[in-house]
């Protein structure tokens, strides 16, 4: 783990995986929008509502996975302290709230024609939006500290304690009566999903999760360079004669 | 103790507090979490004239529609409520499917709906394997 | 094709839901690009200064 935890290692790594990563997530996300929007059949209850299935649905597990990421790596900056374990995090987060957003309006889309509400208060979908909310408060609270030490760590910790609302969006179908209908594909007994429909369902989440690693390869880049020329400027201002009045 | 491990454990600790404490929490709130009470409860706790939701389905034939009036049975398969209800119904609403209602409960036994929300369930497939399924008698029954 | 488009009687439903995916995914992809460029560029000048500066 140490190995990978050096910035410069991780920019050789990412920069060699780039342009494969890139290809393969625009392919993924051709053959998953072919069989989504044309080549799969419209249910046999929602008739072609159906087909906002395969954008909502990949959109809310990137919710929740891009959530545990940035857990993971806040818990790992806290306590080992690796620079790139908190630029990972921090560059997780907006790509989290842009799914995450993505999955309550394609959802509050396909609710009004199918449930017959844009939005219900039912557990699954407030949990959701808190989802949201913690998200915009990581970032807002990332940024809030003129010492970024302490931003840093207030928004790790932030990511840590909000992550016990993930496994309340995962089950809140199964613990309590929602509007929401409980789980298809990740289930005990197997998906109760037709195969026509999981194709483009599985195509569309391993294209939505080779644009994560995408975006997070760019914005940790951007992140690094940004960290470094906050170390040039403070050496910039030392030299200057140790004033640190901006 | 190394720090980095002390604070390890000090995370690890904080987490399983936290997850005990929101357990906590969320068993206390349970019957505020729920999004709507089944027939059965209403049978059982009798709160006539309270707003309210109830959730069940919609008994097979006992659908009456008049205009844009509708009148229909909900059932959780033990106890059944009769719904009254003006306006535009969902798409999915048909018998047999899962509703959520919303409204009171009258004094003569009726629940006078105000909204009504067609609930689906997690199947997704396409019409022809539906009706391959029926007609080989696999069905394993609509909704729930 | 103008079946396609109609999308059985959703197409105020459906697609929106594809636009606003596209929305969203091409402009957070295109705002990380250019900020992923931006800083490059800048580090790129500081570190060219710092070299005339220390020369």
């Amino acid at each position: 783990m140490h190995r990978f935890a050096n910035p410069a290692r991780f920019l050789r790594i990412a920069s060699a995986l780039f342009p494969w990563v890139s290809v393969l997530c625009a392919l993924s996300l051709a053959a998953g929008l072919w069989f989504a929007l044309a080549a799969s059949p419209a249910d046999y209850q929602q008739g072609d509502s159906v087909r906002i299935m395969y954008v909502h649905v990949p959109a809310a597990w990137m919710g929740m996975f891009c959530y545990s990421a940035m857990a993971l790596f806040s818990a790992v900056a806290l306590i080992w302290k690796h620079p790139l374990a908190d630029l990972l995090a921090r560059a997780t987060a907006p790509i989290g709230a842009a799914f995450t957003f993505l999955c309550l309006v394609s959802g509050s889309l396909w609710g009004r024609p199918m449930w017959g509400t844009w939005w219900a208060w039912d557990a699954r979908l407030t949990s959701m939006l808190i989802l949201l909310f913690l998200y915009l408060g990581y970032m807002a609270l990332a940024d809030a500290f003129d010492d970024p030490e302490r931003g840093r760590k207030s928004a790790a910790i932030l990511a840590l304690v909000g992550f016990v609302n993930v496994p309340v969006i995962k089950w809140s179908v199964d613990w309590w009566n929602t509007l929401h209908q409980p789980a298809s594909v990740i289930k005990r007994g197997g998906p109760a999903i037709d195969s026509s429909m999981l194709l483009p369902l599985l195509l569309m989440a391993i294209g939505f999760q080779l644009y994560y690693v995408v975006v997070l390869i760019l914005r940790v880049r951007a992140e690094i360079a940004e960290a470094k020329i906050r170390t040039l400027r403070l050496a910039a201002i030392h030299a200057a004669g140790g004033d640190d009045s901006p | 103790m190394t720090r980095k491990r002390r604070r390890l454990y000090f995370v690890l600790l904080g987490m399983l507090v936290l997850g005990g404490a929101t357990a906590l929490v969320l068993t206390a709130l349970k019957d505020n979490l729920v999004y709507f009470y089944s027939p059965s409860d209403l049978a059982a706790k009798a709160v006539a004239g309270r707003r309210m939701r109830i959730g069940g389905l919609v008994e097979e034939g006992s659908v009456v529609k008049d205009g844009t009036q509708a009148r229909f049975k909900v059932t959780d398969l033990a106890h059944d409520v009769g719904v009254r209800y003006t306006g535009v119904l969902p798409d999915l609403f048909r018998e047999g499917q899962g509703v959520v209602i919303e409204g009171r409960l009258g004094t003569d036994g009726v629940f006078d709906a105000s909204e009504v929300l067609a609930k689906h369930d997690e199947k997704y497939m396409p019409k022809d394997v539906a009706d391959s399924l029926k007609k080989a008698g696999q069905w394993k029954g609509e909704a729930r | 094709m103008s079946e396609f488009f109609s999308m059985g009687g959703y197409a105020f439903f459906v697609w929106p839901s594809y636009l606003l995916a596209l929305v969203l995914l091409v402009g957070l992809l295109l705002t990380s690009i250019r900020a992923a460029r931006t800083r490059a560029a800048l580090l790129d000048r500081l570190k060219a200064e710092r070299r005339a500066f220390e020369s």
